[in-house]
């Protein structure tokens, strides 16, 4: 069946009936028919926020929090262009999100028009695909393929750029029942690689389950799954960045995550491991290190539903091409099938070792004097904010690597933040999105005063919509990370790297009509934090810390995972030149 | 307690930098896409190329199947097998296209390239021209009393083989369409 209706009318019409409940967005001359659809319905919430940039990350949070498609409406020209930030990092981190874009009319496409942009051409590296709608009878096929090829697969974001006179024309609707798409990727895994890999576990003396953010973009079933797994086979089990909360942060056979600025533990199992079972992971160099010293002893198998992800970089034994749930349920059934195997006595002296590592207690600090260390601020939100329903999101740098350390995730979609990409001014956005899915959450997001002031414009989004976000920043006046990098191999030379000229964060937060709250005092600590989560209404809190403090563990460039600095006293010529064009 | 034990001037690596432990042989490949007609489509295909530093040694392309609008696109590539896999890979994730197939890996396969060359030339160097013409099987397809334009077909080595030849006959131009290619026996890729 199919219906007659104006292009503008289609669009709405297909997030409805895809289940789409907000939308973020910007209007301009180029959606204004959509906009004012928008207007005369009400079953899609529009949240208008201060900059398009904030539209895709509010969506990329939603999209993360809750496994849904995120959805951001913005106009042609700048509206597309300053969408690609946020394109990028949900490409990137792997993000389900729909952008639609206004263009200039067909018939003015190519002439140069006001606001005309080539929003595919500047699109097409940054989405998982995109299309430019030319006729309004394909304008209903093309949303709801939009959803499919968004959510099928690898999830990622796509694009439609919609011409105004497209949206304007009256066309026939397609249904979401009548879509037609050759893309169906493979989700079941190769039987015979997962008993391989089945084999390999019961015979495994150092085994280590490395897992992803694919664990959790294949959605809750599969951190079930994967539970299920770990408790099964007592394997020791870390995680990247984007994976935490796929097992649970008091589980006991967790690690920590691993990287960079992982813990020392995961890192030392990476590289001892006898057997790496990488589930939805990508051997991300912010992972790996010195490639060629990566894990020397493992045999490696990789879950992934991406082909293009597996032995991109780390040449791997056992590839197993699948979605993570579907993979996980049959390996479970064949390792029970096996009669649930492993080797007992290789894994008890594995866990002595592991229990070894712990004891280095990388993560020890000592917070002493009238400084709040930055790593007590986190230690004290993390006891204060555990008990209730919360929701994590960050900016990019040390406050970012800090969270991951002394932050503990129990569920997946509870932790929002820039991983791929690094895109200092998501979490503030991102923040406004998590909340609008979960008006009655605790949603914090950890920020650094630099990344937090990229896109702090959105304060007003959160005031108009009387959304809860709590802002805590850890301000130490500095670019942190980049700083940590200039003391390291840059010879002290503080290029640029100083937040000069810093607003006053109480004023600026009572200029919007939220709340701001500092706080420089270790003993006071506490009651503030208490006063952020109780205030009803949106935080600003500036928290003032050690303007020095660096973070560790580090594995410093170019090197393997056994050589980490744990401290200051670690980092004296540490990164040599070659090093030093990683960043 | 430090488990860093550095030698002055040891490493000079970066992740960036690093050896792979994957084989370092560069091996042609030709690979046949079957793509779905949309504008775009080869900017998708070139995009990724560019994007991710992959060669491009011929790229043909154009419609084969006017209903489905289906094109094929022949790509000759060059890189290690671990690079091959990834352009196979990565070209496969492109969601208008249909399939990927590596002709080099997949059996045996014919690859053809069509060239015109325009030569100038009087007296004997025109008459050593159509000599050699002759010898390679490529046709005068226009003809002045000064110049001949010449079609050949053949693997891309039979091209610049006569093209080497004619270069001393006064050879002016040359036009190339790139390699097309089929795999032999009866199975189809599309």
């Amino acid at each position: 069946m199919t219906k007659a209706m104006t292009g503008a009318k289609m669009v709405v019409q297909a997030l409805v009936d895809q289940g789409v409940e907000v939308v973020f967005g910007y209007p301009g001359g180029a959606v204004l028919p959509i906009y004012d659809e928008i207007f005369q319905q009400n079953q899609i919430k529009h949240v208008l926020v201060r900059h398009e940039q904030g539209a895709v990350h509010a969506a990329e949070g939603y999209a993360r929090s809750t496994g849904k498609v995120g959805v951001a409406l913005v106009t042609s020209g700048p509206g597309a262009t300053n969408a690609v930030t946020g394109l990028t990092d949900a490409l990137l981190d792997s993000i389900p999100i729909l952008v639609l874009t206004g263009q200039v009319p067909t018939f003015m496409i190519g002439t140069d028009a006001f606001q005309e942009a080539d929003t595919i051409g500047i699109t097409r590296a940054c989405t998982k695909h995109n299309w430019l709608v030319k006729e309004t009878d394909k304008l209903g096929q093309t949303l709801h393929e939009a959803f499919h090829v968004a959510t099928s697969g690898r999830p990622g974001p796509v694009l439609i750029d919609i011409p105004k006179d497209v949206q304007f024309a009256t066309g026939k609707y397609a249904q979401k029942t009548q879509m037609e798409t050759h893309y169906q990727p493979q989700v079941k895994g190769d039987l015979d690689a997962i008993k391989e890999l089945a084999l390999a576990m019961a015979t495994a003396k150092r085994p280590v389950f490395y897992t992803g953010g694919g664990v959790v973009n294949s959605g809750t079933a599969a951190s079930q799954l994967l539970r299920e797994l770990v408790e099964a086979t007592n394997f020791p089990i870390t995680s990247t960045l984007m994976g935490l909360g796929a097992y649970p942060a008091s589980g006991e056979n967790w690690l920590g995550m691993l990287g960079m600025h992982g813990l020392y533990e995961a890192n030392m199992a990476m590289h001892d491991c006898d057997l790496m079972i990488n589930i939805g992971a990508r051997f991300d160099d912010r992972i790996t290190g010195r490639l060629d010293a990566f894990s020397p002893k493992s045999k490696k198998a990789h879950i992934d539903i991406d082909a293009s992800s597996i032995n991109k970089v780390i040449h791997v034994d056992i590839p197993i091409l699948g979605d993570v749930a579907h993979v996980l349920e049959d390996l479970l059934k064949v390792w029970k099938a096996n009669g649930r195997k492993t080797d007992k006595e290789g894994l008890s002296k594995w866990w002595d070792q592991i229990n070894e590592w712990k004891k280095v207690d990388c993560l020890s600090f000592k917070q002493e004097g009238k400084i709040i260390k930055p790593q007590y601020a986190l230690q004290r939100l993390e006891a204060l904010t555990k008990k209730y329903d919360r929701y994590i999101t960050t900016e990019v740098g040390q406050h970012q690597m800090w969270a991951a350390q002394y932050l503990g995730f129990e569920d997946p979609n509870r932790w929002m933040t820039s991983g791929g990409l690094g895109t200092m001014g998501y979490g503030h956005p991102a923040s406004i999105g998590v909340q609008m899915a979960h008006p009655d959450a605790l949603v914090i997001n950890i920020a650094g005063e630099a990344s937090w002031l990229m896109n702090m414009q959105e304060l007003g989004t959160s005031m108009q919509y009387r959304l809860n976000t709590k802002q805590f920043i850890l301000n130490n006046e500095r670019l942190g990370m980049v700083r940590q990098w200039q003391e390291l191999l840059h010879g002290e030379r503080y290029s640029s790297s100083w937040s000069e000229s810093l607003p006053d964060f109480v004023k600026l937060a009572e200029a919007f009509g939220a709340k701001g709250i500092q706080c420089h005092d270790p003993d006071a600590l506490d009651d503030a934090i208490m006063e952020m989560i109780t205030y009803d209404g949106p935080v600003l809190f500036d928290c003032l810390v050690e303007k020095h403090e660096n973070c560790f563990p580090m594995i410093p460039s170019g090197k393997p995972h056994n050589e980490m600095l744990l401290g200051d006293a670690d980092t004296k010529g540490a990164i040599k030149a070659g090093g030093a064009v990683l960043v | 307690m430090s488990p860093l034990k550095l030698k002055k001037g040891a490493s000079s690596h970066s992740a960036y930098d690093l050896k792979t432990p994957f084989s370092d042989t560069v091996e042609r490949h030709t690979l046949a896409v079957i793509v779905e007609n949309e504008p775009g489509v080869l900017a998708r295909v070139i995009g990724l190329f560019a994007g991710r530093g992959y060669n491009i040694e011929s790229l043909t392309v154009a419609e084969i199947d006017h209903t489905g609008h289906l094109s094929r696109i022949t790509i000759v590539t060059s890189g290690t097998p671990q690079i091959i896999q990834q352009i196979k890979s990565q070209l496969g994730r492109i969601i208008t296209v249909h399939s990927v197939n590596d002709l080099t890996v997949e059996g045996p396969s014919v690859e053809r390239e069509l060239a015109l060359l325009k030569v100038t030339g009087k007296g004997d160097q025109r008459i050593e021209a159509i000599r050699l013409a002759d010898i390679f099987r490529a046709s005068v397809v226009d003809s002045t009393l000064e110049s001949f334009v010449f079609e050949i077909t053949g693997t891309p080595e039979k091209i610049d083989a006569f093209a080497d030849l004619m270069r001393p006959l006064g050879l002016q131009e040359v036009a190339r369409t790139g390699v097309a290619a089929l795999s032999r026996g009866p199975d189809a890729h599309v």
